[in-house]
């Protein structure tokens, strides 16, 4: 039984292998779980997980392999009922404790449904009925080792309740998560190199000077490592884009904070640029495009943020612009060719999944730019490894 | 059938673990394996290493990570510039090249003849090989020490607690070995029984509506850096020390620097949490 849970995580993604399961039976063999379900799900969890990031997998897995254990949660409403407003459940002396002999899933659900039947009233404190402060093994607010809590709130909360809250989603790799993370992704497009004046001691060559000066010290100094990357944001803003802004937001300010770049500029445009960009959200400021390309040698990296929904015209049209006061001489497509001629390191990153790229103008686009990758944190990180790639293949 | 184990750590006084918490850290100590706690910042990890040591009454060794530290740091420091020194300016023995040997916190940890706690704090720090260079040392817990031809095993297998902020994707290697745990944030409960320890003589009325206002500051979406506990505990010391009642709080938010450090937050506090879009 237990391989196959190996092989189920295996297959919901979680990176797990014989070591770590040789481990797991070791902390077993220990004694750690101790019968308790609940406790093999934390113990399985802190084994097999590498980061919080595989929880919700693990949840899931642990669900769905778990699923014919869990039991028949469904309950008559009249016995919610009962359960409502329990009593505390009264203290229990040691031998009392250990007289309430712990049963196996089987017999206590077979024992469950029988009581389900019989039962026609409420019952607080006992020891057999579905009742609540009491000792049978069903009900809640009671204590009993094995019991199946009825409805009310959990006081101590089982492994499939826990499993099913699902509480870790939020931390799934392929959401976007918060700035942070964007931060850290993008600090990975770090180009270091040494420039500038020397200002740091260099000891391998101090030892080396040294050495030849027949170990009178002579120390040599040397340029401090910097950052040389520079990026430029080109961002879609307004229109279909609103629904995206809180995304493209966090990419924002997660680019914006970082002190990863040497250098970082970014414009904005509408659905697709023109004769100009804009350096203000409101797209009131604008600087025209060929300056930028003037302003901006090709080595910066763009990074393109857009839905590339529109309507095709906007880009193979003279005068095709969402925008009546644009009236472009040339068509949409010519200028992207023309940005990413000039900047050979580009990649574009789409706020829509990728279901929905079928679209003419996003066809079109792609044509251009091949690299693009949805927003999520492994977009973006797919996105960082592509940028480099271009740069490598650049500099050979 | 192996001897049946009995659980030891179960939070202190002033700690309060969460059960699974209690059983992450009993499991790691029990196997030997280093146990990597990762969280929120504030949620105490750190604190969890003193507290492991004080409840198993054993000595903490803590190892601060820096970006510039090495893993060989941990280990063993050869001061070489001081040999260099003594032997230009003819002082001390310099033959005796142990003298300038100085064993790091992991080979203190390794040498001391009872067991000891290592925290290797924040590894997410240092520089992204730096796990990969402990892969055998927290493996077999021993190293070599080429300039004197001495091996360093351990005697007793350390318990080694690292924390980390994931700054730094750590290697799949370096995460294979560990036991992981999540810090995951109190729920308002358990908030309330950590409450209880940091001040307890504070009446219940004012920290259930500091709580109400913690977790509806930490609901909104526009705060950046979210309020964490140990800022809540700082918070209602200052309230108790302000004397201010339950019942202001629910007008207005006093001491708000103390939960909040960003100037952004404190304005979008300041505004009502209007929706202010960028674009």
């Amino acid at each position: 039984m237990f391989i196959n849970f190996l092989y189920q995580l295996r297959s919901y993604g979680l990176k797990v292998s014989a070591n770590e399961w040789l481990v797991l039976l070791e902390a077993l063999d220990r004694g750690h779980a101790a019968e308790s379900f609940t406790r093999f799900y934390y113990l399985a969890r802190a084994i097999c997980c590498r980061t919080e990031l595989d929880y919700d997998a693990y949840d899931r897995c642990f669900l769905a392999f778990f699923e014919g254990i869990a039991g028949d949660t469904h309950l008559k409403e009249q016995m919610d009922e009962w359960l409502k407003n329990a009593k505390l459940p009264r203290p229990l002396s040691e031998a009392e404790r250990d007289a309430l002999k712990t049963m196996d899933l089987e017999s206590l659900q077979k024992m469950f449904e029988e009581r389900m039947k019989e039962q026609k009233e409420r019952h607080d404190g006992g020891n057999k009925w579905v009742g609540t402060g009491g000792t049978s093994p069903f009900g809640n607010n009671g204590f009993h080792p094995s019991g199946i809590r009825v409805g009310g709130e959990g006081q101590n909360k089982s492994a499939m309740q826990i499993a099913s809250q699902r509480q870790f989603q939020n931390l799934r790799r392929d959401l976007i998560l918060d700035t942070r993370q964007i931060g850290l992704a993008l600090r990975k497009l770090r180009h270091w190199g040494r420039e500038g004046l020397p200002d740091e001691l260099d000891i391998d060559s101090s030892i080396e000077a040294t050495g030849k000066n027949a170990g009178d010290i002579q120390l040599v100094f040397r340029p401090e490592r910097k950052n040389h990357l520079k990026l430029l944001l080109l961002m879609d803003v307004g229109g279909s884009m609103t629904y995206h802004t809180q995304v493209c937001e966090q990419l924002f300010s997660a680019a914006h904070q970082s002190g990863h770049f040497k250098e970082f500029r970014h414009y904005y445009f509408h659905n697709c640029p023109y004769d100009d960009l804009y350096t203000d959200v409101d797209q009131n400021e604008s600087i025209p495009t060929k300056e930028v390309l003037l302003k901006h040698d090709p080595s910066w990296m763009v990074i393109w943020v857009g839905d590339a929904a529109m309507n095709p015209a906007e880009l193979t049209e003279v005068g095709g612009a969402i925008d009546y006061f644009q009236r472009n001489q040339e068509p949409g497509l010519q200028w992207i060719m023309r940005i990413k001629k000039h900047f050979p390191f580009t990649v574009w990153l789409n706020p829509e999944p990728p279901a929905y790229w079928m679209r003419t103008s996003n066809q079109m686009i792609r044509q251009v730019i091949p690299d693009m990758y949805p927003m999520s944190i492994d977009g973006i990180e797919q996105a960082v490894v592509s940028l480099k790639k271009q740069k490598q293949r650049g500099r050979t | 059938m192996s001897p049946q184990y009995v659980p030891s750590f179960q939070g202190t006084h002033s700690y309060i673990a969460s059960p699974e918490l209690q059983e992450i850290v009993n499991v790691a100590c029990d196997l030997g394996r280093p146990l990597l706690i990762r969280g929120e910042p504030g949620t105490g990890k750190t604190v969890l290493a003193t507290a492991v040591a004080e409840a198993l009454s054993l000595p903490l060794l803590s190892w601060h990570i820096k970006s510039s530290t090495k893993a060989q740091d941990g280990l063993y420091v050869y001061d070489t510039v001081q040999r260099l020194n003594d032997s230009r300016f003819g002082s001390g023995d310099v033959n005796d090249i142990k003298k300038y040997i100085k064993l790091g916190p992991l080979g203190q940890a390794f040498r001391s003849p009872e067991r000891s706690i290592v925290l290797i704090d924040e590894i997410d720090k240092a520089d992204l090989e730096f796990p990969n260079d402990l892969l055998h040392e927290l493996d077999a817990m021993s190293f070599f020490i080429p300039e004197t031809g001495e091996t360093i095993k351990a005697v007793q297998r350390p318990i080694i607690i690292i924390t980390s902020n994931a700054e730094k994707e750590l290697p799949d290697a370096f995460l294979r070995r560990c036991v992981f745990h999540y810090i995951s944030f109190p729920e308002a409960e358990e908030m309330k029984s950590i409450l209880k320890v940091h001040h307890p003589d504070v009446e219940g009325k004012l920290i259930s509506q500091c709580l109400v206002r913690f977790y509806w500051l930490r609901d909104q979406l526009e705060i950046r850096k979210k309020p964490s506990t140990s800022e809540l505990v700082d918070w209602i010391g200052a309230l108790v020390r302000g004397g201010i009642d339950a019942a202001r709080l629910e007008k207005d938010l006093p001491f708000l620097g103390v939960l909040l450090k960003k100037e952004s937050d404190l304005q979008a506090f300041r505004s009502g949490f209007r929706k202010n879009s960028r674009y």
